[in-house]
């Protein structure tokens, strides 16, 4: 198998071709720089991203605050992750910065909030 | 009351905009129409903020925090609520300022105005999207302010027009929130957003309709079917390729305009190839004393730039007030040559150092910038990311040309 990713770690976007044999990687093609291989790779074995979402709070400024998690989190976790936040309901007042899950499933990140509620 | 700078918008370019011209030693004054300062940062609450100034990656309402913290603990007054409705230019250095607050209206006196208002999304109809008028149609902005601030989903099965980061965006936070996102459908034969948000589609299987255009919405009441085409390269709908796509909400991400209306009774020139005001370098427009900056000035993909043409306009402004109007000088226009689209500023007077923001109009690969004699290499380009420059004074020519070339 395969695959044509668009590298994104810098504008140059080269189109970095992986080919994948048995879940093993076997070889990696058309990059230009160290930086893409390696994130080639790992987007191809554990791909992780930015997490963002909101949390219901009573009595705050807006019905809900934004949070995000405090480090990149593995792609395939990102909707259970939006699952179990959504029963989170905060007192206000929530001050930015605010811790709303410790370590949630085990991800080895914080979930805290990005605005003053 | 006189002020030196009254602000309008309290968006990061006027929340910039105030700080400087208050350290600049001006009295300033911010007018924000909403209930919030921070602008459309408050709804953005996906990273992505701050690389180029903070050189750190923020969250949108975590880096509008730090300007409005700023504001907070200098004192700069500002009114909440308060939708400026009309200026007036009196004298050069009488203007004033017609707003709305829930108290009524009032009027307030300046003599230097930093408009920092933002952009306008463009709406379906200005798309050529036609049909039964119907709940369930909105734009990326509105229903990015239903979800991230007010916590409503706005449907759950959605069809995105417009391929660009903003839709993009919105496509990541509607499939992350549990809704379906049928399909995001683009005019272009290439999507408009960057490498790094295409990725969303990947990430969440979502189709991408490339040379296609929705034509016209069904329903009762509510937003049921959705009618796209395919274009052919001038644009025009191929016959017999139309389709009908079922969903329950249309989200329309077509594009911000610079929101100048506010300015248009000043009679003030625009470039059409912005939307914003023709300005010279200290940011000024053709109405003495009325500087304008970030997505009222050109639509700024990067919150870094909208601060830093605050800044700018905000310095400028107080400079304004305390010496009775800017010198004028003999300005050098800014020309636009081959694949630029637009350049921001358009007046330049060759005795300071001076940054230009650009647009492509078309892609290239190992460009080369030239500015007046001086060649930039940049290894790509795209319409999608504005180019920044910074021209040293002694490589500005007369006359002083803006190029993009393969
Ligand atoms: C969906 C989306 C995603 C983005 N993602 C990124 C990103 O990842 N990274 C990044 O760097 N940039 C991003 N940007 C760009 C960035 O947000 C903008 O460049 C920046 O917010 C522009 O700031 P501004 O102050 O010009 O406008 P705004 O933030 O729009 O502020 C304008 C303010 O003026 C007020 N106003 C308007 N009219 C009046 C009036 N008549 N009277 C009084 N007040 C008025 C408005 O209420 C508002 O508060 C994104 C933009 C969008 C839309
Ligand atoms: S491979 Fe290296 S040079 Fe190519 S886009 Fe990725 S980071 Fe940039």
């Amino acid at each position: 198998m395969k695959y044509a990713l668009t590298c994104i770690v810098c504008p140059l976007g080269c189109v970095i071709e992986v080919e994948i044999k048995n879940g093993e990687i076997i070889s990696v093609a058309n990059y230009k720089c160290p930086r893409g291989k390696e994130w080639a790779i790992e987007e191809i074995l554990s791909p992780v991203r930015p997490f963002m979402s909101v949390v219901r709070v009573i009595g705050g400024i807006f019905p809900v605050v934004s949070v995000k998690s405090t480090g990149p989190v593995p792609k395939e976790n990102m909707k259970d992750l939006t699952k179990l936040l959504s029963n989170v309901v905060l007192q206000a007042p929530v001050p930015a910065g605010t811790v709303v899950l410790h370590n949630p499933m085990g991800l080895k990140v914080d979930i805290v909030t990005t605005r003053d509620a | 009351m006189i002020y030196d700078v009254v602000v309008i918008g309290g968006g990061p370019a006027g929340l910039a905009a105030a700080i400087k011209a208050h350290e600049e030693g001006g009295k300033v004054l911010i007018l924000e129409q909403a209930e919030y300062l921070g602008g459309i940062l408050q709804q953005c609450i996906h990273p992505g903020f701050g690389i180029h100034y903070l050189g750190e990656d923020l969250t949108g309402p975590e880096f509008a925090s730090l300007f409005i913290e700023k504001v907070r603990s200098l004192n700069i007054p500002y009114i909440l609520s308060a939708h400026v409705m009309k200026i007036e230019i009196m004298l050069p250095l009488a203007k004033k300022i017609q707003l709305i607050a829930p108290k009524g209206t009032k009027d307030i006196e300046t003599k230097a105005i930093v408009y920092t208002a933002g952009a306008r999304e463009k709406h379906g109809f200005e798309i050529g999207i036609t049909g039964d008028r119907v709940s369930g149609i909105y734009t990326a902005g509105e229903a990015q302010s239903l979800m991230d601030l007010y916590g409503v989903m706005p449907g759950k099965r959605v069809l995105i027009v417009g391929s660009g980061d903003v839709g993009l965006i919105m496509a990541r936070r509607l499939s992350l929130e549990g809704a379906r996102v049928v399909g995001v459908v683009e005019l272009m034969p290439y999507p408009g957003g960057l490498a790094r948000n295409l990725v969303i589609l990947r990430d969440f299987n979502i189709p991408l309709y490339l040379s296609h255009r929705v034509l016209e919405v069904h329903g009762r009441g509510r937003v049921e079917r959705v009618k796209m085409a395919r274009v052919n390269s001038k644009g025009k709908t191929i016959p017999g390729t139309e389709r009908w796509i079922e969903c329950d909400t249309l989200l329309i991400s077509a594009g911000l305009v610079p929101d100048v209306r506010v300015l248009e009774s000043l009679g003030i020139r625009i470039d059409p190839s912005t939307g914003g005001p023709v300005v010279n370098e200290f940011l000024e427009t053709t109405a003495p004393g009325v500087f304008v900056a970030g997505n009222s000035l050109v639509i700024n993909d990067l919150v870094d730039y909208a601060v830093e043409q605050g800044e700018r306009a905000g310095m400028q402004a107080v400079r304004y007030a305390k010496n009775g109007g800017l010198p004028s000088m003999n300005w050098i226009p800014v020309e636009k040559g081959g694949n630029v689209r637009c350049v921001i500023p358009h007046y330049i007077n060759g005795e300071n150092e001076v940054i230009l923001y650009l647009r492509a109009r078309k892609p290239v690969k190992d460009a080369t910038l030239v500015t007046g004699k001086k060649m930039h290499k940049i290894p790509v380009v795209t319409p999608a990311e504005m180019l920044r420059v910074k021209i040293k004074k002694e490589d500005i020519t007369r006359p002083f040309k803006v190029e993009v070339s393969p």
